[in-house]
């Protein structure tokens, strides 16, 4: 089904008050704020907060800009405060002795005793990456390999690459050092790499891309 | 001398921070005789170009 998206402020009310369109939207707008805050009640919180500031806001529709992705952009910020006061709630997310395992496991798999690749774990050319925004089998693969990582790295992973929140901030929201943040992004993206190379680029689904 | 496990570390942190001038270039000269931790970087760019195409709603339409 496609939405046709409002060009006014004027519309823009009257299509977050069509139910039709508030349903489609709404729907979106969970399943992207479940994935970020893993809490169906705080992602509900987030999306009433979003909708309502939208509506209440309607006036200030950029027409120049898509109704969704102004809508997704108050969402955002919505998700980034309750993830601060939610980190804030807690003393530290970091469990230290799991993070080292994980990554001493991480690091024997892909690297030998001199910290080269293990010939099997080189990793191999992409074909054609920025092809694939259209094809709909990649972003299953993809989903799926976001919500295989560990709670920890992809919650921080998200944060920095999927709301764009600064080291810093993300530091500041969720009790890091700059130096833990940093592995916990390497180990992020170490093992989302490894799992679109395995599944996708080298695997059956992407032999024929 | 840098090893691939450094190289791929100082390749991720380079999506979080500016790197120095040493180690841009220790990577650099790393990077051209290591087609592994070349393919790394490059694979790099793309996770950050998936996840600014993942994060536009219009692309639900095609996820779903």
């Amino acid at each position: 089904m496609t939405t046709v998206e409002p060009t006014s402020s004027t519309t823009a009310a009257a299509a977050l008050l069509d139910p039709e369109f508030l349903k489609s939207l709404r729907s979106q707008m969970l399943s992207f704020a479940r994935l970020q805050l893993n809490d169906d009640q705080q992602a509900e919180d987030a999306v009433q907060e979003a909708l309502a500031g939208a509506l209440k806001n309607a006036a200030s529709f950029n027409r120049q800009a898509a109704l969704k992705t102004w809508v997704f952009s108050i969402l955002k910020n919505k998700i980034t405060d309750s993830l601060r006061s939610k980190y804030r709630e807690q003393e530290h997310m970091l469990a230290e002795a799991d993070a080292c395992k994980n990554g001493e496991e991480l690091d024997d798999q892909l690297f030998n005793q001199t910290g080269h690749w293990h010939a099997e774990e080189r990793p191999v050319e992409w074909n054609a990456p920025t092809r694939l925004v259209h094809e709909r089998q990649f972003w299953a693969v993809f989903d799926a390999c976001l919500n295989h990582l560990p709670a920890k790295q992809a919650r921080v992973f998200m944060m920095r690459e999927f709301l764009e929140l600064t080291s810093e901030e993300i530091c500041d929201a969720a009790s890091l050092t700059v130096s833990n943040l940093h592995v916990l992004l390497y180990r992020a993206r170490v093992q989302l790499r490894e799992c679109l190379e395995n599944n996708w680029f080298t695997g059956p689904m992407g032999a024929s891309s | 001398m840098m090893n691939c496990r450094e190289a791929t570390r100082l390749l991720s942190e380079a999506q979080d921070r500016k790197l120095t001038l040493a180690e841009n270039v220790e990577l650099k000269f790393h990077t051209m005789m290591c087609s592994g931790c070349r393919n790394f970087g490059k694979q790099m760019s793309s996770l950050r170009s998936f996840m600014s195409d993942y994060a536009r709603p219009e692309q639900d339409d095609l996820r779903k």
